[in-house]
């Protein structure tokens, strides 16, 4: 539990909420004492984890308030200041502990989260954070096979009603490939990046072009410049480059065959 | 008895009317297309490989290559999304700066696109009117930052140059002129008989379909809804200004037509705005590290270019360089929709339709 | 008939230094191609637009004689603006290949001289003198216009030099 508060310390931008994976709606009470409500004084509460091991640690919020449940949070947070406080002394040469002020669009990632949970499948987000650089974007990435009950979700539930697919980029990283989706709804003006990681010998991602047509010349330029197979696409073909070009160009490992011409 | 065939023709790439190397296989059945097929990629360039190696200053000159008709609002989708990455401050004479010229410049591209418009569908004076006026602004910006149409002129952090003495006199004293020229385009133009039977009715769709399709710009304002970036997303200074976002109708050309007019009228309306709030000194460069290294992590940022959202996805490891740097381009995602509006269309009506979507081919390409 | 050229009077000399003038079939075939060179509309890029921002109002190419012409059976030059990728390369040729004798190419721009800013590009051909054999190269991203009114008179130069001297034209 301790690596995590490394990370914490390191000012990055993503908050690590892997530890989601035991949240449901009903087991809120017992999790949620650690909370960091943004209500509540941001300064004290560390977005970190305790050393208890029945608490699992998370970095959420709960939408609903209890009196009960607050005074239980005020213990917790008392409880967890001299905990810190025994810990900061401890390692002095680290950095100084900085408190993660939460993100304001953070309940919001959350109820999408448990929404996308409840509705599609358990274990259909992989990972769920905030791109703080990003004026607050709520990223979620979801797992492959779940890829296109989770775009269907997005798209037509009430509340999410994410009717306007921005961009998809593709991403070669060396290890794996990934494909970002970047969803706007026009209503209510709020944004969502969903990414779909894929490995690198045989990249599939389900196309989501069923579902918004913008997607169907996206995923044509990422199949043509990176080589990731879209089962489910109409129309695959190469877009950019010739059709009988050989290779994959944007991919970091790709050789041009006559670099002099 | 006779027999019809099936034609299948090539709008090639080089073509007079298709602004630039795109080319589309049309199906015909006698003179009514039942199928289009477009095929682009004549142009790519591998900017997006390209920029792997370069650091985010030299990226900037190729960001004008893209879209080259609006190329100040491409410096700014790359130097806006370093700037939210990094988290820095503009100087407010730099924000002035960069927003008075990013008008301009969509005031100078609205014109290219009626110019070049109207001559697709006959016209040939309209053409030469507008390249007169779009000179005038040509030549303020070559005083500004010698060039005429890859201008480089945006950095991380600012602008490169200020304006130069009596500069920004000369651009107040081109509003009014070009104010009295839109009434006398519009007098030319707006009438004429021949011209509105080839533009009105055409190329319709709803705004469901522009929703799905992805549009942006005016392509997804012509349905009626009210979508700007520089309304629903602000960005730089625009929630300062006071302007109209006009809204169509009925979806078809003609809409498209009006609309970017009275949205280079209020291009305008924001330059007369902008230049009586500017601050009259300041910085043009902020407080910018001398190696530009952004922290990991990624950001998307998307701002109204005169063709539709135009958006930055760069993904950094912290490095000088992007490791993956996209652009989402307004062109490429609004040509989608032109397959599904070509069916059951004539040939005519298909030069009408593709020069109503204003796309520069080397946006659709990169 | 004769002319005896030693008996003529000054002033009949003068009128005739006037108007009459001497010279080759071919002298008088290159003159009239070169005031009359009719491009190819071939814009690719950028450069597309400095064209026809050169072929407006503010700097006409109309009164050098210079007509944009569509199709390349109708065209005598062949003015390639801007990238050539190798997509496009080879139909570049077939255009080329479609247009009459006499012909020539002026390579507009940086990207057409030698690939340009996109020289490191996969996709990208370095030069359009690869495929093509080019007269005139005009520098510069995107040239001004007068840059490229200036290589245009530098082409009709090189056509009237050619058909005056006969010898082909390299480095001048």
């Amino acid at each position: 539990m301790s690596e995590n508060e490394e990370q914490n310390k390191e000012q990055n931008t993503e908050q690590n909420t892997e530890q989601n994976t035991e949240q449901n709606t009903e087991q809120n009470t017992e999790q949620n004492t650690e909370q960091n409500k943004p209500a509540s004084s941001a300064e004290q509460a560390e977005v970190s984890i305790s050393a208890e091991p029945s608490i699992v640690a998370e970095t959420t919020a709960a939408p609903a308030v209890d009196p009960e449940r607050e005074a239980k949070l005020k213990a917790a947070a008392e409880a967890r200041e001299a905990r810190a406080a025994a810990k900061a002394k401890a390692e002095s040469e680290a950095a100084p502990e900085e408190p993660k002020t939460p993100s304001p669009k953070q309940p919001l990632l959350d109820e999408t989260v448990a929404l996308i949970r409840s509705l599609v499948s358990e274990d259909a987000v992989e990972e769920a954070y905030i791109n703080e650089m990003n004026a607050h974007m709520p990223v979620i990435v979801v797992k492959g096979d779940c890829w296109s009950e989770v775009a269907q979700l997005m798209k037509t539930h009430p509340t999410l009603d994410c009717d306007y697919l921005r961009n998809v980029t593709g991403v070669d990283y060396e290890t794996h490939m990934e494909a970002v989706y970047h969803l706007v709804s026009l209503q209510s003006k709020q944004d969502y990046a969903m990414k779909v990681k894929t490995d690198r010998e045989t990249p599939s991602i389900a196309s989501a072009t069923p579902i918004w047509a913008t997607a169907n010349w996206n995923e044509r330029e990422i199949f043509d410049l990176l080589g990731i197979d879209f089962p489910g696409h109409p129309d695959m073909r190469r877009i950019m480059m010739p059709d009988d070009w050989v290779g994959h160009p944007l991919r970091k490992d790709y050789e041009p065959l006559d670099p002099e011409v | 008895m006779i027999r019809t065939e099936e034609l299948l023709l090539n709008v090639g790439p080089q073509h007079p009317s298709t602004h630039g190397v795109f080319r589309i296989i049309v199906k015909l059945d006698g003179e009514v297309i039942t199928e289009a097929i477009p095929v682009m990629g004549y142009l790519h360039r591998g900017t997006e490989k390209l920029a792997e190696d370069l650091n985010f200053t030299q990226i900037i000159p190729y960001t004008d290559r893209m879209d080259y008709v609006s190329a100040m609002t491409n410096n700014y989708v790359l130097c806006h999304a370093v700037e939210t990455m990094m988290g820095l401050e503009i100087p407010e004479r730099a924000e002035f700066m960069r927003l008075i010229v990013m008008e301009l410049q969509r005031v100078a591209s609205h014109l290219v696109w009626w110019g070049t418009y109207l001559l697709d569908i006959g016209a040939m004076s309209p053409f030469l009117y507008a390249f007169r006026d779009r000179e005038i602004i040509i030549d303020l910006f070559n005083e500004l930052c010698g060039a005429r149409l890859t201008y480089n002129y945006m950095r991380v952090g600012g602008v490169k140059w200020d304006a130069p003495e009596g500069w920004l006199d000369k651009v107040r004293d081109f509003i009014p002129y070009m104010e009295k020229k839109l009434d006398e385009y519009n007098n030319l133009v707006g009438g004429n008989e021949i011209f509105l039977a080839r533009i009105k009715g055409i190329g319709k769709y709803d705004a469901q379909t522009a929703i799905d399709y992805g549009l942006s710009g005016a392509n997804l304002r012509c349905t009626g809804v009210d979508w700007d970036l520089r309304k629903a997303e602000p960005y730089s200074l625009y929630n300062r200004f006071e302007f109209d976002v006009p809204l169509g109708k009925t979806g078809d050309c003609y809409d498209r037509y009006l609309i970017r007019l009275e949205e280079l009228r209020q291009s305008l309306r924001i330059l007369k705005q902008a230049l009586e709030q500017m601050p009259s000194s300041g910085e043009v460069m902020g407080k910018v590290p001398r190696v530009i290294r952004p922290p990991a992590g990624e950001v998307y940022v998307r701002i109204e270019s005169p063709r539709g959202e135009i958006g930055c996805h760069i993904v950094s490891k912290g490095k000088a360089e992007p490791y993956r740097l996209k652009f989402r381009r307004p062109s490429f995602v609004n040509l989608q929709i032109l397959p599904k509006l070509l069916v059951g269309e004539t040939m005519t009506n298909l030069i009408t339709i593709l020069g109503g979507i204003d796309i520069v081919v080397g946006e659709v390409d990169a | 008939m004769e002319f005896n050229l030693e008996k003529i009077t000054p002033e009949e000399r003068r009128e005739l230094e006037r108007n009459v003038f001497m010279g080759t079939l071919d002298e008088l075939k290159a003159w009239a191609r070169s005031n009359s060179l009719w491009p190819l509309t071939f814009g690719l890029a950028c450069c597309a637009i400095e064209m026809m921002g050169t072929g407006a109002s503010h700097y006409d190419l109309d009164r050098f004689g210079v007509i944009f012409r569509t199709s390349p059976r109708q065209s005598d030059v062949m003015i390639v603006a801007g990238t050539v990728t190798k997509k496009m390369g080879p139909l570049l040729r077939r255009l080329y290949d479609q247009m009459p004798e006499p012909k020539w190419v002026i390579a507009m721009g940086s990207c057409a001289t030698a690939g340009g800013p996109y020289v490191k590009s996969y996709a990208v051909m370095k030069g359009v003198d690869q495929i093509v054999p080019v007269d005139v190269y005009i520098p510069g991203c995107p040239p001004n216009p007068a840059a490229l009114i200036y290589g245009i008179n530098k082409l009709q130069e090189k056509i009237r030099y050619e058909a005056k001297t006969g010898k082909r034209v390299t480095g001048r």
